[in-house]
């Protein structure tokens, strides 16, 4: 089989079509993941043990079954299970189904932020007695999310090229229009190789933007963190 | 140590005065254990109203954990800390005493205010942020007055031209001082100061204990320096409790207990640390 450029062309505006919805679902998804991040992160937090255990372990599993089983799982059998009998459609099947599944990524992310919050800022808000909620809002959170920001921006890629799973079950993205087109022509290689080249043609500059925006937060916060710790060592 | 002598003139309430009053802070049998050590084994302790106590002892003595507990930071195993009439972590519910929540904490740890060894700057604000956000968000304070008083505050520890500088721009001693004034404009009763010059360089104590001195000499407030500043407690104490091995050992004012105490485990723990302070 040769490659045929007439068919590129003509391929070309037809998959192009699926790009909105693939966007689209990646920013929704995306928003999903990184606002139910926080609630894996807070649930996890509550001093109750059994919480604790039960929320750890609800993570664990989601985490451990593979985002297309979910995705299955949840726009094929969700319908039929007794009591919750909920049918969404395609798109918001795929915003639950990989949200969902990114989202206990994010929580990690973000718990990882918080815990490199050393212990004296809470200290120092409990002794100015703030509320709880005033010790996450404003010194907590403003420190803990900025480092954490270009690791939230590689989820965002990753996201993206997680999206294409949704044309299993039928989401009109780049690479379910590809496939139709591909099926109408008996051609998939130059359709499939436009798919391809959109993902890369997005996905390599966002990853040069989060890698500068990596080592600009790294210099920011470095020069913070080793003039505390060299203090801190002398003692 | 004769230099401290003179200076202890200092000191402006007499001492009888202060007897008379009601403590602001008792510590009835407070014992504290971390897991199967403990480290407090029945401490009774009283502070006057505007009374500058210091703890000394030898470190693991438990000095640190007594200011951290009567701050919220650690809760007794067993015992009571009485803040005015409050018990600080109890409260009575149908005639038991529970352990005290949140919303009760945060009535009581009003009055009281803490500078930390590590200074604990907010390293996201400025230096005027960090001394402002506590009137505002606590206090509801309105922003004009939060900043005038701040200003004042960081203007009266010698930092007025660094109002908009970030913590990880000042030296030790200047964050130290910020966090005082940060503490200061909380107008608390007591004053929790944990070994606040042991984490400085040794040319940049001075201007910190120099700021405490000043502190002091306002008055109003109790303070309760835990110090390895021998010379500076005894400058500045109404009275000096000698901890050691999680108990008080000798306690009394500085001339009692730095030089008339004849508490064997005290001059033992004075001579070691004048001999390796070599004076």
């Amino acid at each position: 089989m040769n490659w045929k450029w007439d068919m590129f062309f003509d391929a070309f505006p037809f998959v192009l079509q699926g790009l909105g919805i693939t966007v689209a679902l990646t920013i929704a998804c995306y928003i999903f993941a990184v606002v139910f991040g926080f609630v894996w992160t807070f649930l996890k937090r509550i001093p109750i043990k059994s919480v604790h255990w039960l929320v750890s372990w609800v993570m664990e599993f989601i985490r451990s079954t593979p985002p297309l089983v979910q995705l299955f799982f949840i726009y094929y059998a969700l319908p039929m299970v007794p009591v919750i009998e909920i049918s969404l459609n395609a798109f918001l099947s795929a915003v639950l189904g990989l949200g969902l599944h990114y989202s206990t990524y994010i929580a990690e992310v973000y718990r990882s932020g918080i815990e490199s919050i050393p212990k004296g800022q809470w200290e120092a808000s409990t002794a100015l007695n703030f509320t709880r909620r005033q010790k996450w809002t404003k010194i907590i959170l403003p420190q803990a999310i900025p480092p954490t920001i270009p690791m939230l921006g590689n989820y965002f890629i990753i996201m993206f090229k997680e999206v294409p799973l949704a044309s299993t079950i039928g989401v009109t993205g780049i690479l379910h229009m590809a496939n139709t087109y591909g099926s109408h022509h008996f051609r998939y290689l130059e359709a499939l190789t436009i798919v391809a080249i959109i993902f890369l043609v997005l996905s390599y500059p966002a990853a040069i933007l989060v890698r500068k925006l990596e080592e600009k937060m790294n210099r920011r916060f470095d020069k913070n963190e080793l003039l505390e710790e060299n203090k801190g060592a002398v003692s | 140590m004769s230099v401290t002598k003179e200076v202890s003139k200092i000191k402006q309430t007499p001492q009888s005065d202060k007897i008379k009053q009601k403590p602001i802070v008792m510590y009835e049998d407070v014992h504290k254990s971390f897991g199967d050590v403990e480290v407090l084994k029945g401490i009774n302790l009283q502070i006057k109203p505007g009374e500058k106590l210091a703890l000394i002892g030898p470190s693991g003595s438990g000095k640190t954990t007594i200011i951290r507990m009567l701050m919220t930071l650690e809760e007794p195993t067993e015992g009571n800390i009485i803040v005015g009439d409050n018990n600080l972590w109890k409260v009575k519910k149908d005639g038991e005493f529970k352990r005290a929540n949140e919303k009760h904490l945060r009535k009581v740890r009003g009055e009281i205010g803490m500078v930390f060894q590590h200074f604990n700057l907010f390293p996201h604000m400025t230096i005027l942020q960090n001394c402002m956000t506590g009137p505002v968000q606590v206090k509801k304070e309105s922003k004009a007055s939060a900043r005038e008083r701040s200003i004042q505050m960081l203007e009266k520890v010698g930092l007025g031209d660094k109002l908009d500088n970030y913590p990880n721009q000042l030296s030790g001693g200047q964050k130290q001082r910020v966090a005082m004034a940060r503490a200061l404009v909380m107008r608390p009763r007591i004053m929790l100061f944990d070994e606040v010059t042991s984490a400085l360089d040794p040319e940049l104590v001075g201007e910190v204990l120099e700021v405490i001195r000043d502190i002091a000499q306002d008055g109003e407030m109790a303070m309760v320096l835990v110090t390895h500043e021998m010379d500076f407690a005894q400058e500045i104490a109404d009275r000096i409790v000698f901890l050691e091995d999680g108990v008080i050992a000798e306690e009394g004012t500085p001339t009692e207990v730095l030089e008339q105490s004849t508490n064997e485990r005290l001059q033992s723990f004075l001579h070691r640390f004048r001999s390796s302070n070599g004076n």
